[in-house]
């Protein structure tokens, strides 16, 4: 029993971090570069979820619907001001400005006068509570952690088999250049694309918040989800959920089971081992460079 | 405008390639080395601190900027070093075998983080050394009996076979003396065939290999040196701080770096020198300029991550080359006056198929 509630919990850490990895692949699959600034953005759909139920005082749905819209927005924006203009040019030079990104998101919330340096509790309506199912307890916020990412997987999932938006992102990320010859139009689906992330890591946020808190830090959890990432394969979306959930068990379990310290690096003690057996992750394709 | 007329192959690979750079490098040594009588005490600690962290810059510098091989964990490298040098010194061995052991047992680390490396490219490798990095800041916090845990570590001054390095002046030159050990041996590396085989791999692996260039063999040389380097680099910020903990190692320490060689710019030596200069000034122009802004500001604890975060857009946006490239650009201005051209550094950019092929 004890084994199946520490698979429970973990599975709702898993998923987390499987949404935060989704975010990375949408945006690596699209467009070829890696963002380190997801965690950040999680952390910021976290405090927007905040600012609107506790500040503006709208209801629950209408607060998570909010916050949501807005970071897609934000992400948008994102996109056509600073990663747009060094498309193009060496990984690297993306990686250092998404990491530049997350400094900046971090900076600007902490330095919001009394709110940025605290830590807060998200006002939801299944705060606390406990589901009895046998001897099982359950946790409410886990239960609604691993319901979210359940529908939010079909959502997608139907979205890039049957919507023609769908579709072009697929085909955009085989090959721009063919996509963009078949009158698809790249960039804006480029744009579209972080948006879709920045949402996803807006979800992740919000439902993190209630079993965490919300704070200036929150997005470092995000550097965790890259294990998760490179576990499913860097390209492929069920990979990064099945490794979000792989690393999300494991780490419940080490947790429990392994000496102290064990559980922190649980996840890197996994990636490294995976990508030193198999460097394309569970899900990953493999492709050479023919000359 | 310099014509340089040459006459030898040999001065294509001269280190000093006119009499211009031996009059301004020897100017900035004469400079260096008087500066315990310029500089208050205060400032000279900050340049030993520059020093330091441009040891370690040369070495990311030859991985990230010279190889292409980058890597998100390189604090751990310096941690490795600096614990090395901790213990070893408060077990009493001298100095400089210490400080062998350091950058030593610091490359060996970084010979084992390689060898993944020769399997994982691009995005995976910085993933795996960031990994890498968090499980040995997980090891210094919980091998107590060696590290002393969360608690830190205090360490002696250095110990020349019985010469006490104590104080700051005496320690200023220690660090100047392996800087510029340091960089001759960059320099050196760099114009010999293993440092032409180094710049191949990051400009094609595909043709480097072609070329029979053992791509296994250089990258994990590259990362054993680069790692070296950071050891030593380790040891001596041990010693400057004389007091280490685990959280001196951590994923920001590695990006500090990393920002570091992006500012200072990708590909040249001098990128490492200028990143450190700015890496150490930064927080003191921000703490001299806190006064003067609104105190919501100035107070914020966010207003640090907030500029580096800024700084590193600016730069990767506007000026990718990075302090270095601005000064080539202004240098060439200055040379050609009238003529410089607009289009003159502008980067090809490259859209190919995918890089996920490469």
């Amino acid at each position: 029993m004890q084994l199946l509630q520490l698979i429970i919990s973990g599975i709702a850490q898993g998923c987390i971090y499987g949404l935060i990895a989704l975010g990375f692949v949408l945006i690596y699959k699209a467009t070829e570069t890696v963002s380190f600034a997801q965690g950040e953005l999680m952390m910021l759909g976290a405090f927007g979820g905040l600012a609107c139920m506790t500040m503006l005082g709208f209801p629950f749905w209408l607060a998570i619907l909010s916050a949501i819209a807005g970071m897609a927005l934000f992400g948008v924006l994102l996109e056509r001001l600073v990663i747009r203009p060094i498309l193009g040019q060496p990984a690297f030079s993306i990686v250092m400005l998404t990491i530049g990104v997350g400094y900046v998101a971090r900076g600007l919330i902490t330095m919001i006068p009394g709110i940025g340096t605290e830590t807060h509790t998200l006002p939801v309506p299944y705060k606390d509570q406990i589901w009895n199912v046998g001897a099982l307890v359950l946790n409410v916020e886990q239960m609604a952690v691993i319901g979210s990412t359940a529908v939010l997987c079909l959502a997608l999932f139907a979205l890039f088999k049957y919507s023609k938006l769908g579709i072009a992102m697929q085909a955009s990320s085989q090959n721009q250049l063919a996509a963009y010859y078949m009158g698809i139009p790249v960039k804006r689906l480029n744009g579209l694309v972080w948006g879709l992330a920045a949402a996803v890591a807006a979800i992740a946020g919000l439902l993190l918040a209630p079993i965490t808190f919300v704070h200036a830090n929150m997005g470092f959890i995000g550097l965790k989800a890259f294990p998760a990432a490179v576990v499913g394969g860097f390209g492929s979306l069920p990979g990064a959920i099945v490794g979000g959930l792989i690393i999300g068990i494991v780490e419940s379990l080490a947790g429990f089971y392994a000496p102290d310290g064990i559980k922190d690096i649980a996840a890197y003690v996994v990636v490294l081992i995976m990508l030193m057996v198999k460097p394309n992750g569970l899900f990953g394709e493999k492709l050479r460079k023919k000359v | 405008m310099r014509f340089i007329f040459k006459t030898d192959y040999g001065q294509d690979i001269k280190l000093a390639k006119h009499g211009g750079h031996i009059f301004w490098y020897s100017l900035l040594l004469v400079l260096l080395l008087a500066a315990p009588w310029l500089f208050a005490e205060y400032w000279l600690a900050q340049l030993t601190f520059i020093l330091i962290y441009a040891i370690a810059g040369l070495g990311l510098m030859l991985l990230a900027g010279f190889t292409g091989l980058f890597s998100l964990g390189h604090a751990a490298f310096l941690g490795v070093g600096a614990y090395t040098q901790a213990v070893m010194t408060n077990a009493g061995v001298p100095f400089p075998i210490a400080l062998a052991c350091a950058a030593g047992l610091s490359a060996a680390v970084g010979l084992v983080v390689g060898l993944p490396a020769l399997r994982v490219k691009g995005i995976y490798l910085g993933i795996a050394t960031l990994s890498f990095g968090f499980i040995v800041e997980e090891v210094f916090a919980r091998w107590e009996s060696v590290t002393g845990g969360n608690a830190g570590i205090h360490i002696k001054a250095p110990d020349m076979f019985g010469w006490k390095l104590g104080s700051g002046e005496a320690f200023y030159f220690l660090c100047l003396v392996i800087a510029i050990g340091a960089t001759l041996g960059i320099l050196n590396l760099l114009r010999s065939p293993t440092g032409r085989a180094f710049v191949a791999i990051r400009d094609s692996e595909i043709s480097a290999q072609s070329m029979g260039i053992h791509l296994a063999r250089y990258k994990t040389l590259s990362f054993a040196l680069s790692a070296g380097l950071a050891g030593i680099a380790g040891a001596l910020y041990a010693h400057k701080l004389q007091f280490i903990s685990p959280d001196q190692f951590n994923i920001l320490q590695s990006i500090d770096l990393l920002l570091m060689i992006v500012v200072g710019g990708l590909g040249s030596v001098h990128g490492a020198f200028l990143g450190a200069i700015f890496l150490i000034s930064m927080p003191q122009a921000i703490a001299m300029v806190k006064d003067y802004l609104p105190a919501f500001i100035g107070q914020a604890p966010g207003l640090q991550g907030l500029v580096y975060g800024l700084v590193l857009i600016g730069f990767v946006l506007f000026e990718p080359l990075g302090l270095y490239g601005r000064w080539l650009k202004i240098r060439t201005y200055l040379q050609t006056f009238p003529f410089y051209r607009k289009g003159m550094f502008k980067r090809q950019k490259s859209f190919q198929k995918s890089d996920r092929l490469k």
